[in-house]
């Protein structure tokens, strides 16, 4: 076994060309897990925690962000981060703990694709798009085509993911989830909402109630039928509780060590009354 | 970028030395070469993933579980554990009643205010408390709660580990 710590995105892609079954490692927090327990035993790894470039975010010019894919979650959870994306700081502060929060990134958390990730609602919530590089080639892939299925993912193997283009909309945006105790919770169920006046839109996305995070577009086009997103302030109960009614019948839980599909579809349910709520409070 | 690291010798910053890691498994946690390479044992190692906190370490001046940090790939980067914080805090350091070695003022603290009893999760809440106190020294309490979130102790039930934090965070104000 290796470990190769290059501090360029090109000496890692040279890194990986040499070594196509080499395991990418940001943060570390997801596969030294695995490693600890025995259920990995890696032959090759590539950290990519000392590239400089991959541990910045930059404004675009059309508004939106790109977050690199090894900038830690406690950097997004304060400051401009927090202000351009609530959202994604919401989620942020709800990863693991402090320590956890000061090694895990966006990057790792797209790379594992686990539907419990705390950061992949937010992606899906706003359309996020996916940046991949590998020697041949960069592409950029739409969050909702990247991933696939339980910690699957489009990424080929000579790639890294190296950002993440995040568009900055207007309006109110949350993120919130349930778990077995309220720090350091690996999510039992989560969502993310945000609202963009301009386009009079209203976007939820699911974590942990299916294979990949759920859009629930059938809500969402409700939703915009019912209500003006634009002008509102305030949601009455019934509709919040209808619409948290329709994003649960858009959830796919399953029955896991961690909770039941019962549970799971319950939850969405007030997950989505609440956020629609603080979204339209008075 | 160097050579990559087989499982020939590497080397890794430890409390302001260049410390060894010899004969070594590459894949190996930073909390087990702290502890059985280095013959550090101040970071505990408990659940092996991430969720108690008693192998908190500083790297590069982050608080993080150095049982999900891999060993090799924090060559190059500061690495502070408990034994090191009496160096890194000079002035802060007060000889202990009971004990003949140095101690921080926020160990002091915890030995004054009872903030200890089995101690095991004693080590990755003192770093944690240095990391907060360093970075923000007149804390809320919803501040210090959060900061020792991801650090459990199951004894003492935390209220007089809050007292220390509090201890300490007078004393250093009074000395300012």
């Amino acid at each position: 076994m290796t470990v190769a710590i290059p501090l360029t995105i090109s000496e890692a892609l040279d890194a990986l060309s040499s070594n196509p079954d080499a395991r990418l490692i940001q943060g570390g927090t997801d596969m030294m897990v695995e490693i600890n327990f025995n259920h990995l035993k890696p032959h090759n790894i590539i950290a990519l925690r000392r590239i400089k470039e991959l541990r910045t975010w930059t404004k675009n010019t059309d508004g939106s962000i790109t977050i690199g894919a090894g900038v830690p979650y406690q950097e997004m959870e304060t400051g401009e981060l927090k202000q351009l994306v609530p959202a994604l700081a919401e989620a942020a502060r709800t990863v693991g703990s402090p320590q956890i929060r000061a090694a895990g990134t966006l990057g790792g958390n797209l790379g594992t694709c686990s539907p419990a990730g705390d950061g992949l609602p937010v992606l899906f919530a706003v359309d996020a798009v996916v940046h991949l590089q590998s020697n041949e080639v960069s592409r950029q892939l739409s969050i909702h085509d990247f991933m696939l299925g339980v910690k699957r993912n489009a990424r080929n193997a000579n790639e890294i993911i190296t950002a993440v283009t995040i568009p900055v909309l207007n309006g109110w945006q949350g993120y919130t989830k349930v778990g077995v105790r309220n720090a350091m919770v690996i999510s039992v169920a989560s969502a993310c909402l945000a609202v963009d006046k301009p386009t009079k839109s209203v976007r939820i996305a699911l974590g942990a109630v299916g294979p990949t995070i759920i859009r629930c577009r059938d809500a969402e086009s409700w939703l915009t039928q019912q209500f003006d997103l634009s002008t509102s302030t305030k949601i009455e109960l019934d509709l919040a509780k209808e619409f948290g009614r329709r994003v649960a019948l858009e959830s796919k839980p399953i029955d896991d060590h961690r909770s039941t599909a019962e549970y799971r579809r319950h939850a969405v349910s007030v997950l989505a009354q609440r956020l629609i709520t603080r979204a339209y409070p008075s | 970028m160097n050579d990559p690291i087989g499982n020939e010798m590497y080397s890794l910053h430890v409390n302001g030395q260049d410390r060894a890691v010899m004969d070594a498994w590459v894949g190996e946690s930073l909390l087990y070469v702290l502890r059985e390479r280095l013959g550090l044992p101040g970071a505990k190692g408990a659940c092996e993933q991430g969720e108690c906190g008693s192998c908190t370490v500083l790297m590069d001046g982050d608080a993080v579980c150095s049982c999900l940090v891999m060993a090799a790939t924090a060559v190059g980067s500061e690495i502070v554990t408990v034994e090191g914080l009496v160096e890194q805090n000079p002035t802060m350091a007060v000889t202990a009643h009971a004990i003949t070695s140095q101690v921080t003022d926020v160990q002091q603290a915890f030995i004054t205010e009872g903030g200890v009893q089995c101690g095991f999760c004693t080590p990755g809440l003192i770093v944690a408390v240095h990391h907060l106190l360093d970075k923000n020294p007149d804390p809320t309490e919803l501040e210090v709660k959060e900061s020792i979130s991801g650090n459990i102790c199951r004894c003492t039930g935390y209220g007089r580990i809050f007292a220390a934090v509090e201890a300490v965070v007078q004393v250093r104000k009074a000395n300012s």
